[in-house]
């Protein structure tokens, strides 16, 4: 692969195929994790470490131990098995070596270990036939427009505390038709496919 | 039908299962972060309830804001007295303040008290009142359909007469029913306070008798009979300073209504159901 086509890899995955926006994926964390932006950049943070590292680990999983057998159907199980145990053990070397930035991820990191998005991530790597470094750099750009999109949210929905909408729209109904109305401006880029 | 597929599939899973588990082992061994042992103390300490009382998001969250000092040990509105003194001691710290709660009904209407319509909606306080302003007559009192009971964690609160009344034994002080009742007529009061006004009315007596068969006329026998001075009747309704009240139950025995309740005296008044 060259360095052009990981790039527009990147791009893809981060802005075009975004992942929460397009792809509707790791909606729950999006909508849950948003109501306030530096809440908001703690998830997106703590998603995007979890799946450059899931996808990593899982394309040698898939790699080195299921293709050769051709055991293909047991990406889906093993996938979770393997990111589950991942992110409990990178909590652990986290709270032990890293305790500032493990308190600032706090509970964060746990709720992650079996979000769709992360899973979806690995999954597709697999799909895709993506190469280890190609795998790597397609989790870390799903991540980081998990992030974008978590945090724009999050912005807007902090200013729509202020803003003066009917009453019956209050909570979800008002942050819904908001994600929806993002996730239409993200369509917008479907016009830059590079693929 | 391949056998060793299937082998090597349950290999592969196990392996990797046993794998990840042992890692995960080792790396909780290795890298084992050394808990404040007051920790463990003050979280069995607290009540488990996990109610959310204290703002935080359960008891053990509360335990570790106490064991950093960011949250005061009164901060759990469930604890008993003894627990905080026990907590207060692990953490080597004095309490100063006795700030324990306990929720109760300003209102004994229920069944005496007029209604407007049949409601036959939702069983919810919160669904009757905004129809119509609720089907009683009182535009104070107890709608009676129990949301407050079923936001009690702790069974304290039951529907009797069709009016909730709350246990006072197991009231924790959590105050999550003062939270959900939509007229807001529970309210919190001195865990130690053993007499109650149980009426929110504003009413005027004489408009108040014609719908209500117990409420609060203001008629002032109960703050004339007080010798601590502790009752005020303001705008046609009594209330306690619970600062000054010494509980005597005076006022209780005094009340023409009977609707001013003293713990210490329910037995009294059997025909009220309490």
């Amino acid at each position: 692969m060259t360095i052009t086509q990981i790039l527009s890899l990147a791009i893809s995955a981060i802005l075009i195929e975004n992942f929460v926006l397009v792809k509707f994926l790791g909606i729950c964390p999006f909508l849950g994790v948003s109501k306030k932006s530096d809440t908001a950049v703690g998830m997106g943070v703590a998603v995007t470490f979890v799946m450059t590292v899931a996808s990593a680990v899982t394309y040698l999983v898939d790699h080195f131990m299921l293709r050769p057998l051709g055991l293909e159907y047991l990406q889906t199980i093993s996938f979770i098995l393997v990111i589950a145990a991942l992110v409990q053990i990178v909590e652990m070397v986290m709270q032990k070596t890293l305790p500032a930035l493990h308190k600032s991820l706090g509970i964060y990191l746990p709720l992650i270990t079996t979000n769709c998005a992360v899973l979806g991530a690995a999954l597709l790597n697999a799909q895709n036939d993506y190469t280890f470094i190609a795998s790597v750099v397609y989790g870390l750009a799903a991540g980081l427009g998990f992030m974008l999109a978590i945090v724009l949210f999050a912005n807007v929905r902090e200013r729509l505390e202020f803003a003066d909408y009917p009453k019956a729209f209050e909570g979800f109904p008002i942050a819904l038709v908001t994600a929806a109305l993002i996730s239409l401006a993200f369509m917008g880029f479907n016009g830059m496919k590079i693929f | 039908m391949d056998y060793l597929s299937i082998l090597f599939a349950v290999l592969i899973l196990g392996g990797i299962a046993i794998l990840f588990g042992t890692l995960l082992a080792l790396v909780s061994r290795v890298f084992a972060v050394e808990k404040d042992e007051r920790y463990e103390n003050v979280v069995e300490l607290l009540p488990g309830a996990n109610c959310g009382g204290c703002g935080f998001a359960g008891c053990s969250n509360l335990a570790e804001a106490l064991v950093a000092g960011d949250a005061p040990i009164t901060a759990c509105p469930v604890a008993k007295q003894e627990a905080r003194e026990k907590i207060a001691e692990v953490l080597g710290i004095t309490l100063t303040r006795n700030e324990r709660l306990q929720a109760i009904v300003r209102c004994s209407g229920g069944d005496r008290c007029g209604k407007k319509f049949d409601y036959v909606g939702a069983k919810d306080c919160h669904a009757a009142n905004r129809l119509a302003g609720g089907h009683i007559e009182c535009q104070y009192g107890c709608l009676g359909l129990g949301s407050c009971v079923a936001s009690c964690a702790f069974d304290a609160l039951h529907l009797v007469n069709g009016v909730a009344v709350v246990d006072h034994d197991k009231c924790t002080g959590c105050l999550k029913c003062v939270k959900t009742c939509p007229r807001n007529i529970i309210v919190p009061i001195p865990y130690t306070a053993d007499v109650n006004v149980a009426c929110s009315s504003h009413d005027k007596g004489a408009d108040l008798r014609k719908i209500c068969e117990i409420g609060c006329i203001g008629c002032k026998i109960c703050e004339k009979n007080c010798p601590e001075g502790a009752i005020t009747v303001e705008d046609n309704l009594a209330s306690i300073n619970y600062d000054k009240c010494t509980t005597c139950g005076i006022c209780a025995e005094k009340c023409p209504r009977h609707l001013i309740i003293n713990a210490k005296l329910l037995d009294l008044y059997p025909d009220k159901g309490y």
